[in-house]
């Protein structure tokens, strides 16, 4: 059995400008200790996913479909239920260390209590244990640190805060939501690093949410592309990565600068994401894809298995997509009117940050 | 922080003296004195009350001696107005009282103002947190000039529960009324305050962190959300504080309860040029002390906050 099973997974917010509909029938599974990492742009729905399955959506969200962890119903668990699955067996870490933290209490009392909460245990054990696990993620002086509070860290120090924290009940799923976004380069190659031990290390299954293709190269098992709050492809990383099946991978993918390559322009997927207040008949990507035709404009393309473990959602044919590899970038998108400007230098707005550390070497890693 | 204490107190001694010069020298701008009468007094009488009080000496003097008795004795001098009396024994009668239901008024403000506001925060848009805001806007609505009225028809008049006026420190029953028509509208700003204040940090990261660990919301609320959601509303509270200590005059005069508040407008109506500046000096201390207090709770409560 699945450690996760999300079957048809549907989130709903209700806002004075409407309905927004964030992620629309999703299905996924995670093994116990597997890697899987969602891919997507800001308001692809991707962390909205990972709130559903900690049950921590908004109070305006409403999710339908099903997320079974480990044989317990979360969406519709009381909520005693979910606090003794949360931090327990699902622990989870946030994008934005600076503000993710309570910069009103010390570490020390910050970690205390998930163990008192959860273990029973006394305060003094309990950070005893804080100590071991800062020291497991590698904070030096973990011992003089753990008195100090958030705001004496730095942003990568603070983000190995996050994640001793998360760790501390042993969790067999961790959901890592853009952990590296808002740290530098060097740090984000170290903080994934540590990520990749200790999910070893500990033996869990772990969700890596992130628009940096590098990061899941480097650490991910499987891939699961979403766009317009929909999987648009998944399969292996290494497949997937070297043989995108969908338009939007593939331009995902060929928006990474590459130093091999003597481009002068960044390459961009034209165009913008949909308002998911209204999102279009068909498929959502439809206005800025290159391999479009007549149906995608009014029927939505079906997640279909098309090789071992992949699946993609795409009226056009596989072959068409491919042929379309080196020539994506420069089409106009239909109805923008918009043209790449004359001063060669496109907005990668579309994909921000995509791929910072992503070099062509490590993609090769996963052959 | 001792040191930053320090230093505020050495800034509040020139800010005082200004306050008292400045006060000085605006009262005896205005119109009129202490013993301009209806009837005007005989001139020679005029001039013998005048050298009595020393109001025929050159202003600086005046305020020199005015300080110097101040720094000297703690000598706020005589009443200009209550021949018998000096300002030291005016204030010692009235302040107890008008401390009294001031402070009693202040802690119920707070406690059910907060309390009103949080219950309002974390049931949003439900129907107690109708009923909470509805409550604070209507007791906003209701000044204490027509609060006090009320309270007296229903308690005394209708039931007759508690004495319509007067104080006494044995009897709680005369506080009741002059500390909720005190209270009730700052008890209503405050529940608006950590009504707003609350959802702001309810919907902050460092809040999600908290319920991703799997604590209970009243825990959530009580550990992680109360500290940071109060903190806005400390800043109101310090020259709450004050005004509501140093009395109303709406209140001493309904209440009968003879506090400050009373003592402090008659003076100004009077010229009692001593108890006026009695007063002033008191509630200005009285606020450069509270300012100084919300700023050392601030830092108390973040610690990102260094003097």
């Amino acid at each position: 059995m699945a450690l996760l099973a999300i079957d048809n997974l549907s989130i709903r917010f209700a806002t004075n400008d409407g309905e927004v509909r964030a992620v629309n029938a999703v299905s996924l599974t995670i093994e116990a200790g597997e890697t899987v990492g969602i891919v997507g742009e800001s308001g692809s729905g991707k962390s909205q996913l990972a709130y559903a399955i900690m049950g921590l959506l908004a109070r305006n969200g409403r999710a339908a479909g099903s997320v079974i962890f480990d044989g317990q119903d979360i969406l519709n668990a009381r909520p005693n239920v979910l606090n003794r699955i949360r931090a327990e067996k699902i622990a989870m870490i946030f994008q934005d260390p600076m503000t993710s933290l309570n910069p009103y209490m010390r570490v020390a009392d910050q970690m205390a209590e998930v163990l008192v909460l959860h273990k029973g245990m006394g305060k003094r054990a309990a950070v005893a244990e804080a100590v071991r696990m800062l020291d497991a993620v590698r904070i030096p002086d973990a011992r003089g640190r753990v008195r100090l509070y958030p705001h004496e860290f730095s942003g990568g120090m603070r983000q190995r805060v996050m994640i001793a924290m998360a760790l501390l009940c042993r969790p067999r799923l961790l959901i890592a939501d853009e952990p590296t976004t808002a740290l530098d380069v060097t740090v984000q190659a170290q903080i994934m690093a540590l990520l990749s031990d200790l999910q070893r290390e500990f033996g869990m299954a772990m969700i890596l949410i992130t628009h940096d293709l590098g990061v899941v190269a480097g650490s991910c098992e499987r891939v699961a592309v979403m766009y317009g709050g929909r999987i648009r492809e998944t399969g292996p990383v290494g497949p997937l990565f070297r043989a995108p099946a969908h338009p939007y991978t593939q331009g995902l993918l060929h928006a990474i600068p590459r130093i091999d390559r003597t481009d002068d322009e960044l390459a961009a997927i034209p165009g913008a994401p949909p308002n998911m207040t209204c999102p279009p008949p068909g498929c959502a990507f439809e206005p800025r894809c290159p391999c479009r035709r007549e149906v995608c404009a009014t029927d939505r393309p079906p997640l279909e298995g098309f090789a071992p473990g992949r699946a993609r959602a795409c009226f056009a044919p596989l072959a068409d997509v491919r042929g379309h590899r080196e020539t994506a970038a420069p089409t106009t998108p239909r109805g923008t009117g918009a043209h790449p400007p004359e001063n060669r230098i496109v907005p990668v707005a579309a994909v921000a940050g995509a791929g910072m550390a992503a070099t062509p070497g490590r993609l090769d890693d996963h052959d | 922080m001792f040191a930053y204490v320090l230093r505020r107190m050495a800034v509040a001694i020139p800010t005082l003296l200004l306050l008292i010069v400045l006060s000085f020298v605006l009262m005896h701008l205005a119109p009129g004195g202490p013993f301009t009468q209806e009837r005007e007094l005989p001139a020679q009488v005029l001039a013998n009350l005048n050298a009595k009080y020393g109001l025929d000496q050159p202003l600086w003097r005046q305020i020199w001696n005015y300080l110097y008795g101040i720094v000297a004795h703690f000598d706020f001098g005589p009443s200009f107005v209550y021949p018998d009396r000096t300002v030291n024994q005016l204030i010692a009668e009235g302040f107890p009282v008008t401390l009294t239901y001031g402070a009693l008024s202040f802690l119920f403000a707070v406690v059910v103002g907060v309390a009103l506001g949080v219950v309002a925060a974390i049931r949003q848009n439900s129907f107690l947190d109708y009923l909470a805001v509805g409550i604070s806007i209507g007791a906003q609505v209701l000044p204490n000039f027509v609060m006090a009225p009320i309270l007296v028809l229903v308690f005394t008049l209708w039931c007759g529960l508690l004495p319509g006026g007067g104080w006494s420190f044995s009897d709680p029953r005369f506080w009741v009324m002059p500390v909720i028509a005190l209270g009730t509208s700052y008890m209503a700003s405050i529940a608006r305050i950590t009504r707003s204040s609350m959802l702001e940090v309810l919907g902050s990261n460092h809040i999600r962190t908290a319920r991703a660990k799997g604590m209970p919301e009243h825990r959530v609320v009580i550990r992680h959300a109360l500290k940071p959601a109060l903190l806005p509303v400390i800043s109101y509270l310090g020259p709450v504080f004050v005004s509501m200590i140093t009395g109303s005059v709406v209140i001493d005069i309904y209440f009968s309860t003879g506090g400050i508040g009373k003592a402090f407008v008659d003076s100004a109506l009077n010229r009692d040029y001593a108890v006026m500046m009695g007063v002033t000096i008191l509630i200005g201390a009285l606020t450069i002390l509270f300012n100084l207090v919300v700023d050392i709770l601030y830092a108390w409560i973040d610690p990102r906050i260094r003097y």
